[in-house]
């Protein structure tokens, strides 16, 4: 198995984080995994993004330019990562804020609407979080526990008493997720 | 006459009489790269704005640093030089012992000016070039993400100390404007900020004092100019220009440092 | 297994220096690599060994701060970026002279001038082939991957300690930034300065009585002198060349092409590896681990092996100059390369190889 991810979005919206927690769970289910940013002058309301792999081998390449999956959490990203899902691959992304959805018909989209849910909840820092829950409900690259496990790991230990809400907000997460369409098959 | 005021169309208001404010010609039509609430962008402007009224736009010459105002030459619409970190006197020491009826400024950050180019600032102060150094106080390294400057507070947290500035490890918060005003090659020394519309005008009166001084061959011209990183303070812009108020400015007062003597 | 953790490279270096009980770090801020300086504040490296940490104001204060420290028997390490790695020159060309150990980081980005801040190999001339001025080298290693960039810590200095040379670490922007899982060695104690004057005499240490007063210098008056001494210097890194060159071969034993690349353009080669080998092309790469060292002897074995050589390097060819040498025409070489802070794809890589040789 390897799976290779794009999380593209603004900063801030803990994009990076989200990377790291799906990492740390790949490690506590014993796989290797690489998180690759973009890196660039610290700049209010600038673009993020990263790229993980988590495989049962040795990674070569932690660059890549083709996904398996994209999370896509705002309109630049969409303009700039809808056309690297591999065929057949997946699409998740928030609707808030974007202009053009995805308009592919060979890859699987899935629309979570984090933003929205984090403001209802009333905990947006959670964001990311509910995203991460939408990404395992549709495609589980690591297990559930494993992934609590990773928040832990990530998270230094002054915030461990945030980890109940962030809980909650995966398995949100995995409630709101819906699927826009499936992958034409070609025949 | 409420009611009045609220018949007012905007073809109303838009009048010539009613001009407050016009777009500073200097400036170029790119926009700026700065996290809002900046105050970069509004030092940029100042000069512009001095440079075109005192209509000397074919005689100014800037140096831009290496810091988040790296590409200062987007905006100024003047002729000007990049420098390597640091050295930006060192430049403008180069071009205007070459070119002395130029008008020639430096545009630094704390990091560049205070930190990497000490040596370069104080040299070139002391030597008393005839130029103008723009030096630009944030407290921090906005560019590589809220490092520790020479200017950063005792106790206050950047990056590289993430515990608070601690004085018997890093030093004591560099007043090097002070420092500058001793040395005798330096004509006029002061301090401004641009948080407010009354800091604003004084700022932009300093800066034109040092073009005037400049013209008047009466040696090196330091403005400083405190202004907010709201990015890298982690604050938002209008509790930073509040913080500012409230910490950076009673440590770094506002005001003249070294005046003219009067004859 | 030692404990297992996700770091970028960058912070790797700095946990790896706390544990390989380094005594000082001096440095100045630059993209990419701020977080060495970054990750040990927060860490408080004199609170968990007494290590020093300082932020110098500038490239040019903190390579002579290290200068001074190794001069008295110091484990003491700087990192930057290549725009700082051109200031430290002259400090690290007086270091090679005085002949003092230390490690230097250099995370590479793109040039000249202040360039890009993406990663880049375009400083691999200025690290292998001495730097500064006069005749030196350093010993120059290559991590590809996060795991190496800890481990190289304790390695370049094993090495810069072992032959009293300078030390370089050649990353490049993608490797620090990035996060891979990294295991984590043991924490070694700080040598003591009683372990420090008994192993390394020479160090200013404080003259005793029982010896004679050191002077760490790199100045020589006297030509004959001077000469002997380089002399010395180049019987020295011959002694390096001939026991310390280290490469990693990936699917060589058979291969008809073979790719030389170090590095992140070794992992992307690595994948351009096992596309050739999926299409039937019998592709290797070899990736020297050390530059300085280079791997010459076992490329010029490859040479009477392989139809063609293709170095791949993020530069307009530099370490190609040295394969080039390696293999004196016994087979073709071409370069490959990508510029500006962009990084090849495997797939170019092998569409390049293909159009070069096949
Ligand atoms: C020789 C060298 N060292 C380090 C750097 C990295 N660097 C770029 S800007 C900067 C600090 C900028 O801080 P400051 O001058 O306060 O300006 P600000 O970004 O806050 O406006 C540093 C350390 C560099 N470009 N060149």
């Amino acid at each position: 198995m390897s799976e290779e991810i794009i999380i593209a979005g603004f900063g801030g919206q803990g994009v990076l984080s989200m990377g790291k927690i799906l990492c740390y769970a790949g490690i506590v289910q014993g796989k290797e995994v690489t998180w690759m940013p973009s890196y660039g002058p610290e700049m209010r309301g600038g673009t993020a993004n990263v790229s993980v792999i988590i495989s049962d081998e040795r990674i070569s390449s932690p660059i890549i330019s083709e996904f398996d999956t994209a999370i896509i959490l705002n309109q630049q990203s969409m303009d700039k990562f809808e056309n690297s899902v591999k065929p057949g691959g997946y699409l998740i992304y928030d609707g808030n804020g974007i202009t053009r959805h995805p308009e592919r018909t060979d890859i699987n989209v899935y629309r979570v609407d984090a933003a929205a849910e984090a403001a209802q909840m009333e905990t947006t820092k959670t964001f990311n979080m509910i995203v991460l829950g939408g990404l395992l409900q549709v495609k589980p690259i690591v297990e559930m526990d494993k992934a609590i496990e990773g928040l832990k790991k990530s998270l230094p230990e002054r915030y461990h008493h945030l980890i109940p809400v962030n809980e909650k907000a995966i398995h949100r997460g995995t409630q709101i997720i819906q699927e826009v369409r499936k992958a034409k098959v070609e025949a | 006459m409420a009611e009045q005021q609220q018949q007012l169309t905007s073809e109303d208001i838009i009048q010539e009489e009613n001009l407050v404010f016009d777009r500073t010609q200097l400036l170029t039509d790119n926009v700026f790269h700065y996290c809002p609430g900046c105050g970069h962008g509004v030092a940029h402007r100042l000069i512009m704005e001095v440079v075109e009224e005192l209509e000397v736009q074919d005689k100014a010459i800037g140096i831009a640093p290496v810091g988040c105002s790296v590409l200062a030459y987007n905006y100024m619409d003047i002729d000007m030089q990049e420098a390597a970190h640091g050295r930006a006197p060192a430049l403008a020491t180069g071009i205007k012992r070459t070119m002395p009826d130029k008008y020639v400024f430096t545009y630094q950050g704390d990091g560049d000016l205070a930190a990497i180019g000490t040596a370069e600032t104080i040299h070139a102060c002391n030597r008393g070039e005839n130029v103008a150094i723009f030096f630009i106080n944030n407290g921090i390294y906005g560019m590589t993400g809220g490092q520790m400057a020479p200017t950063t507070l005792e106790k206050m947290k950047s990056s590289t100390t993430p515990y608070g500035r601690n004085i018997k490890q890093m030093g004591n918060p560099l007043k090097i404007t002070e420092l500058v005003a001793e040395l005798p090659g330096t004509y006029y020394v002061t301090r401004q900020a641009v948080h407010k519309p009354g800091a604003v005008r004084k700022a932009k009166k300093a800066i034109k004092k040092a073009f005037e001084y400049q013209k008047l061959e009466k040696g090196l011209s330091f403005v400083e100019i405190v202004i907010n990183c709201n990015s890298g303070w982690k604050m938002e812009p209008v509790d930073a220009n509040k913080w500012m108020d409230e910490n950076f400015l009673p440590y770094y007062p506002l005001g003249d440092i070294k005046v003219p003597e009067k004859k | 297994m030692g404990e297992l953790k996700l770091m970028k490279g960058n912070e790797a270096i700095a946990e790896a220096a706390i544990r390989d009980g380094a005594d000082g770090y001096f440095g100045y801020p630059i993209t990419p690599q701020s977080e060495v300086i970054e990750y040990l504040a927060a860490q408080q490296p004199e609170e968990r060994t007494g290590m020093v940490l300082l932020q110098a104001e500038s490239e040019l204060a903190s390579i002579n701060m290290i200068y001074g420290a190794a001069g008295s028997g110091k484990k003491v390490m700087t990192s930057s970026s290549s725009p700082g790695v051109s200031l430290k020159q002259e400090g690290i060309s007086y270091i090679a002279g005085a002949e003092l150990p230390c490690l230097v980081l250099n995370v590479v980005r793109g040039g000249p001038g202040l360039g890009t801040i993406q990663p880049s190999q375009s400083d691999y001339f200025q690290s292998t082939k001495g730097g500064g001025h006069g005749d030196y080298h350093l010993i120059v290693l290559a991590p590809a991957s996060v795991q190496e960039m800890y481990d190289f810590v304790e390695l370049g200095f094993d090495l810069a300690f072992k032959y009293r040379n300078p030390a370089m670490i050649l990353s490049d922007g993608a490797i620090g930034q990035m996060m891979e899982k990294v295991e984590i060695g043991e924490q070694k104690p700080r040598m003591t300065e009683q372990q420090i004057k008994e192993k390394y005499p020479w160090a200013t240490t404080g003259k005793t009585p029982d010896r004679e007063r050191n002077i760490i210098t790199s100045l020589e008056l006297d030509s004959a002198k001077m000469e002997k001494f380089n002399e010395k210097l180049v019987e020295k890194y011959r002694t390096i060349k001939e026991n310390e060159v280290r490469y990693e071969e990936i699917q060589c034993e058979d291969a008809d092409y073979l790719l030389v690349a170090y590095g992140t353009s070794s992992r992307i080669c690595e994948k351009t590896v096992e596309m050739a080998r999926q299409e039937g092309i019998k592709l290797g790469l070899l990736r020297p681990i050390t530059l300085f060292p280079f791997p010459s002897q076992r490329l010029a074995e490859y040479a009477q092996k392989v139809k063609g050589i293709m170095s791949v390097e993020m530069s307009s060819g530099q370490m190609v100059e040295d394969v080039k040498l390696a293999v004196e025409s016994r087979v073709q070489v071409e370069h490959y390369g990508r510029m500006g802070g962009i990084v090849p794809s495997a797939e170019e890589v092998l569409q390049a190889l293909k159009q070069k040789f096949l």
